[in-house]
């Protein structure tokens, strides 16, 4: 009796010890996605973690009614963050140090290859995703070698917009060419009032500004020192030092430029949809919007990319990277993309809801012209954007201050 | 037998009592020393791993970070930016900390005299330094605006200047304006320390001085000024070390522009490291922020010692 003591004792340690091994590993497969709570014994999944920086109403909740339309429709519950925009992609790291990831996580388009780069997030081919009839700039920006990384919806671009009863008390037409642009803006400025505004800070919103003018002109991010990217920083430049743009554009954030035009201190503006409802709260300015002005009539409007796309972090739980990536498709539905776009004046991504949209929704008709034509940032440089984005708003900085012609601009600000 | 056991047990307990006395020593000292090496230790230690790593975006997700010696030193002394950083970070440095505390000096000594209301205006002194810094910097951003900003608007109605002044716009101008802001926010400090710095001189000491016939300026630079010289020096050695890695500031007025004519040291740091993702280059630049910190603070020390020799 005594004897056999010591060997029920091993058994029933042994036994804890397993025990508890396979909780760790069950701990363990839990603790990846960061979540824990979602998966059920049987493998259901039943809730979902969303992150994105939608921290604002209107554009909240609204963004809130899809995920909740997303979540009803595949039976899950979803426990979404939102954090301020600007503060996005620290959340992300911390959270990817930590394995703590949430399994639908928004990226602005620009970011979606600098983090696929990194092998954080899960190719949606490989989940049955595809981008099939999305405009080719988005595609660009949300596949990395050859794998597509996220889906937007939604996407944005600039173009110009202009307060109809300025033109039309100083006799002016909304501008079709560069020329017409420069004589445009300095007729219509006036003690008090600039012909323009628009962003030339040095951040990468003052580089994002300036595409359009670039891109337009055939200029292009691999090769900074042409000619006609100098033509297009000349633009910039006339626009400042002939008084029709004031000389605080190289601080101005987009925001402060809509801020100009409301207050009707600049007659025209270089901006982005998402100002509208802004413009609507002051229903004292009557405004339209017309493409970005051609430095050659022969030239089509090249305007880049906004909006932010979806995407799939790397997730041990199968089923859950699966859910996760079901609930992407279905935000990416025709549906759900014109409820978006119409809500929160942005613009399908895909083709054939264009048109349509544009009759829908006749404020937006320069925008969806503009779109179909539009390019991403990283489509050519992938994660190496960054770094041409940097060369360009260093080199707008430099010739508006007047430390460098347009022509050298470039050349200096690119260290060579 | 009881009057034994006791004593023994004293002589025991004393025994163990020295013994004990340096593990007191240590305990006491122990909770210090762990928050030291946590909360000081730690980081700093971190930084210079880093700056030897290619610590990128990459690593977040990965957990690896290459070992790469110095090469993230000599890509920071390279770079095109490093020379005017460092220069921009010296002039920031040099004339914000000789503004703020001639200024505080003066107004320390003005506030020295009683008058009436001197108390409260002392106190409103502070509300620059009350303020969140980013709170300040969005307001003199739009005080210094060209077009509509009010300090432009009330110098022109002044007939001082005919055209606005580029405060923010111009890169010969921007730095000069971020130096006063700089000073704006660091008076309080300096009038703060100043004045209790005066007000610990005995009146004797002036009594007696008046006395032996010194008087005004005379009293300042033989009574004033040497009791205030360990005050003084303590204020200088922290003002360094607080101005030199100075960034909301910069971050809120400028962002280092117009074409980089307001980049510092600091500036630089933040934007290799949250801009770019080369947290690497960052942790080096913050390490040579480190350093020079550290120089004055040794400096200070040496010096402080020898006062107290004498």
């Amino acid at each position: 009796m005594r004897s056999k003591r010591p060997i029920a004792a091993t058994a029933s340690a042994l036994a804890l010890a397993l025990a508890l091994a396979a909780c760790g590993a069950n701990g363990n497969g839990n603790s990846g996605n960061g979540d824990g709570g979602g998966t059920s014994s049987g493998g259901a999944v039943t809730s979902l973690t969303v992150l994105d920086y939608y921290n604002n109403d209107p554009d909240k909740a609204l963004v809130q009614k899809g995920l909740d339309a997303c979540g009803t429709k595949l039976g899950i519950s979803i426990q979404r963050e939102t954090v301020p925009g600007d503060t996005l992609i620290q959340k992300v790291l911390q959270q990817a140090s930590s394995k703590t990831l949430p399994d639908v996580l928004m990226l602005d388009n620009p970011d979606v290859q600098q983090i696929a780069a990194t092998g954080a997030l899960a190719p949606l081919n490989d989940l049955g995703l595809n981008a099939d009839g999305v405009i080719q700039g988005m595609v660009d920006a949300t596949s990395y070698q050859g794998k597509l990384y996220g889906l937007a919806p939604v996407t944005n671009t600039l173009a110009l917009f202009y307060n109809k009863d300025m033109l039309a008390e100083a006799g002016v037409q909304p501008p079709k060419t560069w020329d017409e642009l420069k004589a445009a803006a300095k007729k219509l400025t006036k003690p008090g009032r600039y012909g323009i505004a628009f962003n030339a800070n040095a951040t990468y919103e003052g580089s994002w500004q300036f595409l359009p003018a670039m891109w337009t002109n055939g200029g292009d991010e691999t090769d900074l020192k042409s000619p006609q990217v100098a033509e297009a920083l000349q633009l910039w430049v006339d626009l400042v030092q002939s008084g029709s743009a004031s000389k605080s554009v190289i601080n101005w954030t987009q925001g402060d430029a809509k801020d100009q035009f409301v207050a009707g201190k600049a007659a025209m503006m270089v901006n982005g949809p998402w100002q509208i409802p802004a413009l609507q709260e002051n229903p004292k300015v009557k405004w339209d919007v017309v493409t970005f002005p051609l430095n050659k009539p022969d030239q089509t409007p090249v305007a880049p990319l906004g909006g932010e796309a979806w995407t799939v972090p790397l997730n041990k739980d199968q089923a859950k990277q699966q859910k996760a990536a079901d609930f992407v498709k279905c935000l990416n539905s025709d549906e759900n993309e014109l409820a978006w776009a119409k809500a929160r004046f942005t613009l399908p991504t895909k083709t054939a809801l264009l048109d349509q949209y544009a009759k829908d929704v006749p404020s937006m008709k320069a925008f969806a012209e503009q779109v179909k034509t539009a390019r991403s940032r990283t489509g050519k440089l992938g994660d190496k954007w960054p770094d041409a984005a940097k060369v360009i708003y260093q080199a707008i900085q430099l010739a508006l201050t007047g430390k460098a012609s347009a022509q050298d601009a470039f050349k200096q600000a690119s260290g060579g | 037998m009881a009057q034994a056991t006791l004593t023994r047990s004293v002589a025991v307990r004393r025994q163990r009592g020295r013994r004990g006395e340096s593990l007191t020593k240590v305990l006491f000292v122990l909770p210090a020393a762990l928050a030291m090496a946590a909360l000081f230790g730690y980081p700093v230690v971190k930084n210079v791993v880093m700056s030897l790593q290619d610590y990128s975006l990459r690593t977040f997700f990965t957990g690896q970070a290459p070992f790469v010696g110095l090469k993230n030193y000599a890509a920071m002394v390279s770079d095109q930016l490093f020379s005017q950083a460092m220069v921009n970070t010296a002039l920031f440095t040099i004339g914000s900390i000789a503004f703020q505390f001639s200024i505080g000096l003066a107004l320390a000594l003005f506030f020295r005299r009683n008058f009436p209301l001197g108390g409260l205006l002392r106190s409103l002194l502070l509300l620059p330094w009350l303020l969140p810094l980013i709170v300040s910097s969005a307001t003199w951003r739009s005080i210094l605006e060209q077009d509509n900003g009010i300090l432009n608007r009330t110098l022109t109605g002044l007939h001082l200047i005919d055209q606005p002044v580029p405060w923010l716009n111009s890169p010969s101008v921007a730095l000069i304006a971020v130096i006063g802001v700089n000073i704006w926010i660091g008076i309080p400090f300096n009038v703060t320390l100043l004045y209790s710095g005066l007000s610990e001189i005995p009146d004797e000491l002036y009594e007696a001085g008046q006395l032996d016939g010194a008087t005004g300026r005379r009293a300042f630079v033989h009574i004033t000024w040497p009791n205030l010289r360990a005050v003084a020096g303590v204020l200088l050695m922290l003002g360094v070390v607080y101005t030199i890695k100075v960034l909301d500031i910069i971050l809120g007025l400028t962002g280092g522009g117009p074409a980089n004519a307001t980049q510092t040291l600091a500036t630089q740091s933040y934007e290799r490291s949250f801009v770019d993702f080369k947290f690497g280059e960052g942790a080096a630049l913050s390490n040579l922020l480190i350093g020079l910190s550290f120089l004055f603070a040794i400096f200070y020390l040496r010096s402080t010692r020898r006062a107290v020799d004498e």
